[in-house]
């Protein structure tokens, strides 16, 4: 079972987001790393000059590089952002399918989460297309996940681990919060590195917000129905990046898939640094997402 | 019309207490001859229930001392009249004019219920079917219980219509826009 | 004039809405196909047929919505779903999987071919994508672009255009949002339904209504006060001590006033949402936008008392069509 580093859905600072890769590249057990933006594109500026650096760190030792396309591409200058990120040569991992617009044929490119990939014609179309891996969306209920790896010419990978992306919007509910309007947001979406808390009105911990995007509060894990997935096929697990204690959790998760732990240790090990505190494996039971087969 | 409380016209108190004096149960009858006729002349009441067929609705009118129970069934529908509400697996209250508008097309349920002038309880799922079987099916009650008394309906149609504009509900279908000859094509 | 595209949950609501003036009415086959797969509703095979019949009699379009995403292992549903809306004669299909909408282009290269708001498709490059690669005329494009964003895309674009204009509003990028199916197991893009009314809770606790979603509490209204449904992006939540709507105020859109904006802006159509309302809904709706489309191709203003008065006493938005919204 390899593992793949998701790209980083928050907002942290240039030396934040340096030291994060930096440690990512020397330290952790991981096969794949995903970088660039996916979520708000006027983020990017503020760590753009130390993507170069990161991706040779993470070349260097040894691990596969893939660049993100955002989530939901429509300004001119997010247009431009992607055809620009279509022409550096690295694997793209389209998250928008407005990417594959741009991308020449024969290029290398993987299909991100947040693409909408349910079936097998879909599937069957992006891999006749060139894409050589397909992240599916965490929402896939185990049966079409498993007859989607089944069938699927090239490897398949499913969310492993972080705080579930549900959603995006053209509203930035950190804007709204702060009572912004989004063109003056001020960055205020840095203040939260692992998002936002949305209770509900009974003190329920039920959602995180995060700029544009929508979270689940827990944290989702693939480690109790990790037998499953790699008796599907399942070619690798994603880990989604958090400010704290990341090394950590991708470590636990190699020793998990190497049989050094079982799922039991690692929910014990693991729990203390899930944002949020809690988890859930719905989506991989077949039951509501936010559901938690440990309970 | 949509989206605030429409002017429901509850159903005047002294033929509501007429009601109580009686006993209830009797009407059941002539309820379920008129539900059994409407179903057997619009089928798809019940085919657009589905998984919710066989779910016992409880209806309401809050404005009226009695409650029906209504069991649809293709061909044995059963309504039975209640003094108290009895057990079911949805409610659906309201005002006797919103019930009968909502079935005469002359309220939208979404609004109605956005407004609280439309209360369900229970199986949501099951009501909603029901209400949106009912729509589709495009009912006129005052023509059926009309058409129920035979050769005495050129007596009774006006008598409706006068029902109609002293009580302010809806006993009759509003399509106004209908197009003469097209129906239900 | 540009084209209003009215919505049928089922064939009296069609009805209902061709005479009061669509000039095209969308809906679905009663399965997990179409995204308003809620009880009661929608089309059988024979009633379809009949809707189209009638609506051709009257000069009117019937656009079948198969807009979700197909089932990995039952596919053939959906194939069999287009085979037989072109069957039935439907003037197109409003399609949202990219797996589908290539099977169609391939099988049934005949059948015009609708790209649904479920597609997310919200700038030039994409929607020259599936025009090119599968010949898709028209657009029907995500509630996330403002007036000014349309207009630019409508210059660079060799398509169509359909925007909505009224009723219920998604604050997310539709065909992309899993709120619902994390609360309940449920989701618009597989199952076509959006915080569905089987997990619905109400309680009555003291003197206020709590409105459950999957167990999750989506609203709290005092007794006798308006209460919305509990769409989860509706909901009143807390973040670190702040209450509120974060996502949206329980507001429906109303883009009435924009309308000659967005025909200025190129649009071809402009769409109303509310496949789950009454007849009497449809009827009241479309008669009136049909009057202001009608207002506008003439040079008139639109006619704005008859239009407000189907908002009234309820909050409406043009969501983001004004860029404040966001």
């Amino acid at each position: 079972m390899q593992i793949t580093v998701g790209p980083n859905q928050f907002f942290w600072d240039a030396a934040s987001w340096r030291d994060f890769y930096a440690r990512l590249a020397d330290e952790a057990p991981v096969d794949r790393v995903v970088l660039g933006e996916l979520v708000c594109s006027k983020r990017l500026p503020f760590y753009q000059a130390e993507i170069p650096g990161a991706v040779e760190r993470l070349q260097a030792a040894g691990k596969a590089v893939a660049m993100t396309s955002l989530a939901l591409i429509t300004l001119k200058r997010e247009r431009t952002l992607t055809a620009e990120l279509a022409a550096t040569g690295l694997e793209v991992e389209v998250n928008d399918l407005t990417a594959l617009a741009h991308l020449p044929p024969g290029a290398a490119f993987s299909v991100g989460p947040l693409v909408n990939v349910y079936n097998e014609g879909t599937l069957g179309w992006l891999a006749a297309r060139g894409a050589r891996r397909i992240c599916l969306p965490p929402e896939l209920p185990p049966e079409p996940l498993a007859l989607l790896a089944a069938q699927s010419p090239v490897p398949v990978e499913v969310w492993g681990w972080g705080r579930l992306p549900l959603a995006i919007s053209a509203r930035c509910y950190h804007a709204r919060l702060h009572d912004r309007a989004k063109d003056s947001c001020q960055f205020v979406c840095d203040v939260d590195p692992d998002g936002r808390a949305v209770d509900t009105l009974d003190g329920q911990r039920f959602l995180a917000v995060n700029g544009v995007q929508t979270l689940s509060a827990a944290c989702a894990s693939a480690a109790r129905a990790l037998p499953r997935l790699r008796e599907a096929g399942i070619a690798a697990l994603r880990l989604s990046p958090q400010a704290e204690g990341f090394v950590a959790v991708c470590r636990l998760f190699r020793d998990l898939a190497d049989g050094r732990i079982d799922a039991a240790e690692f929910d014990a090990r693991a729990r203390p640094l899930a944002p949020g505190g809690a988890f859930c494996d719905g989506f991989l039971t077949g039951a509501a997402g936010v559901a938690w087969s440990g309970a | 019309m949509f989206g605030h409380a429409p002017e429901i016209p509850v159903f005047p108190r002294p033929l509501a207490l007429g009601l109580r004096l009686g006993p209830a149960e009797p009407l059941g009858l002539p309820l379920t001859l008129i539900a059994r006729r409407l179903i057997a002349r619009h089928p798809s009441l019940i085919s657009r229930l589905g998984e919710h067929a066989a779910a016992r609705f409880a209806i309401d009118p809050t404005d009226l001392p009695l409650c029906l129970l209504l069991h649809p069934h293709p061909t044995r529908t059963r309504i039975t009249v209640h003094r108290t509400a009895p057990e079911a697996d949805a409610r659906i209250a309201g005002p006797l004019a919103a019930l009968l508008g909502l079935v005469h097309g002359v309220y939208d349920g979404d609004a109605l219920f956005f407004s609280r002038d439309l209360v369900i309880e229970g199986d949501t799922a099951a009501a909603l079917a029901l209400r949106n079987a009912i729509d589709d099916a495009e009912l006129d009650l005052g023509a059926e219980i009309a058409a129920l008394a035979g050769p005495f309906r050129p007596a009774l149609d006006p008598l409706i219509a006068l029902a109609q504009r002293t009580t302010g509900v809806a006993l009759t279908r509003a399509d106004d826009a209908r197009i003469p000859g097209e129906g239900l094509a | 004039m540009m084209e209003l595209v009215c919505p049928a949950g089922t064939p009296a609501a069609l009805r209902a809405a061709v005479e009061a003036g669509a000039h095209a009415v969308y809906c679905g086959f009663a399965d997990e196909t179409n995204a308003r797969n809620f009880p009661g509703l929608n089309f059988s095979r024979p009633e379809l047929a009949e809707g189209v019949a009638f609506a051709h009699r009257h000069g009117a379009k019937v656009l079948v919505a198969i807009n979700t995403f197909p089932q990995a292992g039952r596919q053939a549903l959906w194939h069999r779903a287009v085979a037989d809306a072109e069957a039935a004669g439907a003037d197109a299909v409003i399609l949202a999987d990219l797996g589908l909408v290539a099977h169609t282009a391939e099988q049934h290269p005949g059948l015009r071919r609708h790209l649904s708001v479920q597609a997310a498709a919200a700038n030039p490059d994409i929607i020259n994508f599936y025009a090119e690669a599968f010949g898709v005329k028209r657009v029907v494009l995500p509630r996330v672009l403002t007036v000014a964003e349309i207009t630019a895309i409508n210059r660079e674009i060799d398509a169509e255009t359909e925007v909505f204009v009224f009723g219920g509003l998604c604050v997310m990028a539709e065909g992309r949002c899993s709120l619902s199916s994390y609360a309940t197991g449920r989701s618009p893009n597989m199952n076509g339904v959006c915080s569905p009314p089987s997990h619905v809770v109400y309680a009555e606790e003291g003197d206020t209504l709590a409105a459950r979603l999957g167990g999750f509490t989506i609203q709290k209204s005092a007794r006798g006060a308006p209460a919305p449904y509990p769409t989860l992006c509706k909901g009143c939540f807390v973040s670190e001590g702040t209450t509120g709507y974060v996502f949206e105020d329980p507001a429906s859109l109303d883009a009435s006033d924009l309308i000659p904006a967005l025909a200025r802006a190129g649009v071809t159509a402009l769409k109303i949402e509310g496949r789950q309302r009454s007849r009497a809904y449809v009827k009241e709706v479309v008669r009136s936008f049909r009057a202001a489309v009608e207002a506008v191709a003439a040079g008139r203003p639109v006619p704005a008392g008859q239009l407000a008065r189907l908002s009234e006493g309820q909050a409406a938005t043009t969501g983001a069509y004004a860029k404040t919204w966001r």
